[in-house]
């Protein structure tokens, strides 16, 4: 089994040199990626130390079959396009970022789509960096944004009230749909809680902007974010 | 009639207890049974609730004469043309399938509360151990002179959503160059405060591209309306000369309006038109009258459970019910209900009664890709649901703004109809 595995990534890394010969210049302003980016940071982590968040991480895209990370948790769409054998290439991955939901309906990507394609070529340069050598990934810097809130100890460790978050959620779900639909307002099923934590705080010291979403959780004590958490954590 | 409020009476003081002593209906009849009449933003999405949460334990029996049913949010999207009809409809396929509900499509024509028993116009007889009236809205007799309701293909009202709102279009469409659509907006309360002037905004709109010499004159018994700062920028912003809203101060509350002439009488002042949209006063559903559990035009209800304040089995959700500061919105029924079926589940099985809250927000639609919104939380006191925290959109908000918000309420249309219909 070692080998095999060991021999996979010198495939892959193989593939990827290649790869990069023909594509690296060509493909777009990584800087200007970067800037992207900031769009994708608030579910997407890339780089060192980069984690699974909203989204999962993504050092290591280009190349790999979709749905690849057994410690994340996709849709049954993408994990349908990986049973038929779906790899990230630079096609996949450019009209994907175009319009998310045609390509792969039922993601639960919350994104409406980068239309302009010099965006996306820039974009993908940028993530290409962290495919290419994965060897520099940890001279790279890190991307992972700063926490939003500082939260204490006690307030994460909470464990919320699946029950109670399952009552609380019909507040939400007269706006986000249960299912993990996209149609104008993100999904937030199946969310690590932590994550789900971190972003109702957010909202309700008002460091996140939406003027809906700060007046729904400023009413919310820690114990119902956590059950909230608890609950949408594990929908199905 | 002495009210039992059980164990919900103290559901707002302390927070996620459980609060319900199981109250398990007697034996006599098997599963407890919840017979719901409309089917609408309130009682679909309480069947609905009731079903799921109950996983079986419940009877639930949706009574709603539409097998396809339009919602009248989003239907000034319909007249402004930024939505088809169909998208607006739908049916309760789901419901039935999925959840269990047990979908009869026939008008209930009695309630007889000393019986349980709901008779249907087709001469069925449906026993409860609780009911829910959400039937929504009916207009007051004589509340518009010259108006009743067999005027009603003439002078449509299209505040319940469907061939009246078809209606209404083709005759915005079918309008001669600058000729005069006429509304008269309703006195407080009503269903959806924002509504008449969206569909003013939405008239403009159609009226811009097509017949831009048309002009428009609001009638209204209001000194001041919903959104009204947001929707008077919009209107001069997109709209510069085309309405003219005639306040009660203006004369606006003295109206008289003659269907075979196609005139209207503001304040004395008699004008031609061309089409004229009459919204009269309204109130609750005619089956809460026949319930006898309504006192004035509407259904007082006690905020911790929906109960009825005149009969403890009965719930009435949405526009039929007067609870206190919410509005009249689909929003409003959808959260009302979530509520009621909490409460209803907890009496029938004995499953956990957690405090009731609520909350709403109203989208509205200005012109293309200029939305703007209203919302609040409340909580049920003793005496009302009360309002405790709230937000609206405000005046010179930029562009990219103004298109996230109108994006975003497609996005609560397609979480709303997918929370009432499955």
């Amino acid at each position: 089994m070692r080998l095999v595995h060991v021999a996979t990534i010198f495939w892959m890394a193989l593939v990827g040199a290649v790869q990069a010969e023909e594509n690296l210049v060509e493909i777009g302003d990584p800087e200007r990626g970067a800037k992207m980016f900031k769009r994708c940071q608030s579910c997407h982590q890339v780089g060192k130390g980069a984690r699974h968040k909203v989204g999962p991480h993504l050092n290591g895209i280009f190349f790999r079959p979709v749905a690849n990370f057994q410690d994340y948790k996709y849709s049954k769409s993408l994990n349908a396009a990986r049973t038929d054998g779906m790899i990230w290439d630079i096609e996949g991955l450019s009209s994907f970022l175009e319009h998310p939901k045609d390509v792969l309906p039922g993601t639960k990507m919350s994104f409406r789509g980068m239309k302009k394609e010099k965006d996306r070529n820039d974009l993908l340069a940028y993530l290409r960096q962290f495919s290419d050598n994965p060897q520099d990934i940890p001279e790279a810097a890190p991307t992972a944004r700063k926490v939003e809130v500082e939260l204490s100890p006690e307030i994460l460790a909470i464990v919320g009230d699946p029950e109670y978050g399952e009552y609380l959620s019909s507040e939400c779900t007269t706006c986000h749909q249960v299912d993990g639909d996209y149609d104008g307002i993100p999904s937030i099923t199946q969310w690590p809680t932590e994550e789900f934590v971190i972003a109702m705080h957010a909202y309700k010291v008002k460091q996140r902007s939406h003027p809906v979403m700060q007046m729904m959780a400023g009413r919310l004590s820690d114990e119902e974010i956590a059950a909230l958490a608890a609950y949408f954590a594990e929908l199905e | 009639m002495t009210l039992n409020r059980r164990t919900f009476i103290g559901a707002g003081a302390a927070a996620a207890a459980t609060l319900s002593a199981p109250m398990v209906m007697g034996a006599s009849h098997g599963k407890p049974r919840v017979v719901v009449i409309g089917g609408g933003a309130g009682g679909a999405t309480a069947a609905r609730y009731i079903a799921k949460g109950s996983k079986g334990a419940i009877d639930v029996t949706l009574v709603e004469p539409s097998r396809s049913y339009y919602t009248c949010f989003f239907s000034n999207l319909y007249i402004g043309g930024f939505r088809e009809l169909s998208s607006i409809a739908h049916s309760y396929g789901t419901l039935a399938a999925k959840f269990g509900v047990n979908v009869v499509h026939d008008w209930a024509v009695g309630i007889d509360r000393d019986a349980k028993m709901v008779t249907l116009a087709g001469g069925a007889k449906l026993p409860y151990d609780r009911l829910v009236l959400s039937p929504g809205i009916d207009f007051v007799d004589g509340a518009v002179p010259g108006w009743d309701v067999s005027a009603q293909n003439k002078m449509p009202h299209a505040y319940k959503a469907g061939s009246q709102s078809e209606l209404l279009k083709a005759q915005i469409e079918a309008m001669p160059q600058g000729g005069t659509f006429a509304m008269v907006a309703p006195p407080n309360p009503y269903r959806c405060p924002p509504g008449p002037y969206e569909r003013v905004s939405m008239v403009a709109h159609v009226l811009k591209e097509t017949n831009p010499t048309a002009k428009i004159i609001v009638a209204d018994p209001k000194p001041k309306f919903s959104k009204m700062a947001l929707f008077q920028e919009g209107w001069a912003n997109h709209y510069e000369g085309m309405i003219d809203w005639v306040g009660s101060d203006f004369g606006g509350d003295n109206v008289e309006v003659n269907a075979d002439d196609m005139t209207v009488s503001i304040d004395g002042e008699v004008t031609k038109v061309d089409v004229c949209n009459v919204i009269p006063a309204m109130k609750a559903g005619r089956i809460c009258e026949m319930a006898g559990v309504t006192e004035g035009n509407w259904a007082p209800v006690i905020g911790h459970t929906m109960q009825s304040r005149l009969d403890e089995n009965i719930h009435v959700l949405g526009d039929a019910c007067s609870q206190g500061d919410m509005p009249k919105s689909g929003f409003s029924a959808n959260s009302q209900a979530k509520v009621a079926a909490m409460a209803i589940r907890g009496a029938l099985t004995g499953s956990k009664v957690f405090p009731a809250k609520f909350s709403n927000t109203c989208w509205s639609l200005i012109d293309t890709n200029d939305g703007v919104k209203v919302g609040a939380t409340y909580e049920a006191t003793d005496e009302k649901i009360a309002k405790v925290d709230g937000f609206i959109s405000k005046t010179g908000e930029d562009a990219d703004l103004r298109k996230a918000t109108f994006e975003e309420s497609v996005g609560w249309y397609a979480g709303i109809t997918s929370d009432m219909f499955g």
